[in-house]
């Protein structure tokens, strides 16, 4: 197998797809002739033409509707967002339109659309540009929401939300673009809607995704170095939420701590802790915790951004405090 | 133009000012609920664009959709159902007044957002555009729509990708309780065609004639790959916005000038003073329409609520 980067593995999937269905193709800002602000789909202009790799005008709103639009006829649009903060200005294409056309229609339409978009803070690019919304969109019922955090399931996962006929907002978070790991030659889809186990132990529980997921990993490799074995649930999907192996594992460690780089308030973790207590409470020994993103926006200046965000030493601590 | 199309033009403008003259009572008597936009007025419009598209040319409008729906061929009591919420609605009751659509003949809804839907519109022609062929999308929308960000990213993405869009602005000299010059820099709405490198015309939108007409050609043009084109059609809502419009911002005076070029009253004169039909003729049209909207209201006020499931169903296609 080889070691790729997520870039790579989401570059792959873009171009397979590309080969397997004409009706599939890409559009949005510099995805073309620049090929693409974190170099996704870099080529891909030369190689598919501008007729299937569409350089938009600065226009999030169309270019949000207009796939919709072009969706709802039978197109398969792999719309990106430059990044996630200006999905914001896009935000009713996304969750009016996309999320709620099927429904509000009695099920006349299908909508088999990505919106595919870098997110995350930690570059140092200001409060305005530093966004973790997914729980935002993950609120919505109509919209499915995946965030991969390994370059095999960024892979696997983007390739089912090309498939699948209903609207996906696939968030790539831009701080792991570079990280490698293992990918099969061959062609693989994954199921969206999956939480995965990503890593087994017995002492206590890691929930995170994305970014969240690997500061969880490098916390429960230096928590093994201690004895303390923690086993990591990747989310992996945001809606629909697989709660099924979340709780599993609870249900042997008995204790948890969710890791999210958004804000803890109204959080993803505020709602796996909320069902956890809902469907698991006679299993709970200790409070579950919560490591999340500071209650502040994002100020430029490095020390004073990384002060704000996750890092393995805050979940460390986080699952010091309830063993 | 022959007699045939010239009545089924007069039956379509009848049927949809007495449907929405019943929903107006429908709605006093709390039978329906909700926003209810009437389209009376403008049937010309719906009427004359949509006789001169192709089946296989794309509709979609805004939340003011009672009128394209009928035009289009949605059956009434389909229709009527929606309205009352009913499973038989063309939405299975998950839409209402303002969300119609029937995919089956390329109706895609009855839009409520202000705007949004020109954005879908960009959408259905570039899927039209993308795949090669000269079929059209036609995109309705209000005065107060054109100041609105989706409008002016929708016309120059139209603009710049060549899309087969054909913009048609029903200008009814409001939005809501607001004129035109009070929202719009410019007052001759067909002027922001411009900025997005479309020619723009006005048309008479009480004359069905006219629309009709300016359709085709616009039609015409987009079909040859001259790009989207825009028209605005001039006319007027004779009731208020919604339901419940205290109507303070226009005078009785206003709305009775506007009533002497009705729509409906243009195409009458011109089939009896050209012999087209007799008098006793168009009665007898307005008599199947009043036969059809009482089965259309007995079938919906007939029909079943939509199924408790129904809550969950439609929402993803697979879950
Ligand atoms: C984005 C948005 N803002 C406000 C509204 C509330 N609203 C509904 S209709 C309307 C007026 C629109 O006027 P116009 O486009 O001229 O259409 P008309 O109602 O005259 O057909 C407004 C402000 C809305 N539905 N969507
Ligand atoms: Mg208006």
């Amino acid at each position: 197998m080889a070691r790729i980067t997520m870039r790579q593995a989401i570059t792959d999937a873009l171009r397979e797809e590309m080969h397997r269905d004409e009706n599939v193709f890409i559009m949005g800002e510099e995805v073309g002739v620049w090929g693409g602000t974190y170099a996704v789909t870099r080529g891909f202009y030369d190689e598919f033409g501008p007729r299937r790799v569409r350089d938009t005008p600065i226009s999030e709103m169309v270019i949000g509707g207009a796939a919709v639009g072009a969706a709802m006829n039978g197109l398969r649009p792999v719309a990106e967002f430059m990044t996630i903060n200006f999905a914001f200005v896009a935000f009713d294409a996304i969750i009016n339109h996309a999320a709620k056309l099927r429904y509000m229609f009695g099920g006349q339409m299908k909508i088999p659309l990505v919106f595919r978009s870098p997110g995350g803070g930690g570059r140092q690019l200001g409060a305005t540009h530093s966004h973790t919304p997914d729980v935002i969109f993950a609120h919505f019922p109509g919209l499915k929401v995946v965030s991969p955090a390994t370059p095999y399931d960024a892979k696997g996962l983007l390739k089912a939300a090309i498939r699948t006929d209903d609207p996906v907002l696939f968030i790539e978070h831009a701080t792991l673009y570079q990280i490698r790991g293992e990918v099969p030659e061959g062609e693989y889809v994954l199921p969206i809607g999956k939480s995965d186990v990503k890593r087994e132990g017995s002492d206590v529980t890691i929930v995170g995704y994305a970014q969240g997921l690997q500061v969880a990993m490098e916390a429960a490799d230096e928590l093994a170095k201690e004895g303390i074995e923690a086993e990591v649930v990747d989310l992996r999907t945001l809606r629909p939420l697989d709660m099924g192996p979340v709780i599993a594992s609870f249900q042997k460690t008995f204790r948890a701590v969710v890791v999210e780089e958004g804000h803890r308030s109204y959080g993803i973790g505020a709602e796996v802790v909320a069902r956890l207590q809902e469907e698991a409470f006679d299993y709970i020994d200790a409070p579950i915790k919560r490591v999340a993103q500071l209650e502040a926006p994002l100020p430029y200046s490095r020390e004073l951004e990384q002060s704000a965000l996750i890092n393995k030493q805050r979940v460390i601590a986080a699952v010091k405090e309830i063993l | 133009m022959d007699k045939a199309m010239l009545l089924e033009w007069y039956r379509q403008m009848v049927l949809i000012r007495r449907f929405e003259q019943k929903s107006a009572e429908l709605y006093q008597l709390g039978k329906i609920g909700g926003f209810l936009h009437l389209y009376v007025g403008q049937e010309a419009i719906a009427v004359g664009t949509i006789a001169a598209r192709r089946p296989t040319d794309h509709i979609i409008t805004a939340y003011r959709d009672h009128g394209h729906a009928l035009a289009v061929g949605i059956e009434t009591k389909a229709v009527m159902a929606e309205m009352l919420g009913k499973a038989t609605g063309i939405s299975k009751g998950k839409g209402g007044s303002m969300h119609m659509a029937d995919v089956t003949r390329n109706f895609w809804g009855g839009h409520a957002v202000v705007g949004a839907h020109l954005s879908l519109a960009a959408g259905l022609g570039l899927s039209e555009s993308y795949r090669e062929t000269d079929n059209a999308a036609l995109c309705y929308f209000g005065d107060g729509a054109t100041n609105i960000g989706y409008f002016h990213e929708s016309l120059n993405l139209a603009g710049v990708w060549k899309l087969p869009v054909l913009w048609i602005c029903e200008n009814n000299q409001y939005g809501m309780g607001t004129a035109v010059s009070r929202a719009s820099a410019v007052s001759a709405i067909m002027q922001k065609a411009s900025a997005y490198g479309m020619e723009g015309k006005q048309v008479d939108g009480m004359n069905v004639f006219e629309v009709y007409k300016a359709t085709q050609e616009a039609l015409q043009a987009i079909r040859e790959g001259k790009g989207p084109q825009f028209l605005e059609m001039l006319t007027y809502r004779y009731e208020g916005h919604s339901m419940g419009d205290p109507l303070r911002y226009r005078t009785k005076d206003e709305v009775e000038k506007w009533r002497e070029d009705d729509a409906i009253g243009i195409l009458e004169r011109h089939i009896l003073e050209n012999d087209v039909a007799t008098k006793e003729e168009l009665d007898g049209i307005d008599h199947t329409v009043e036969a059809e909207l009482t089965e259309a209201v007995q079938f919906a006020e007939e029909s079943p609520l939509p199924a408790p499931e129904e809550l969950f169903t439609d929402i993803y296609v697979e879950d």
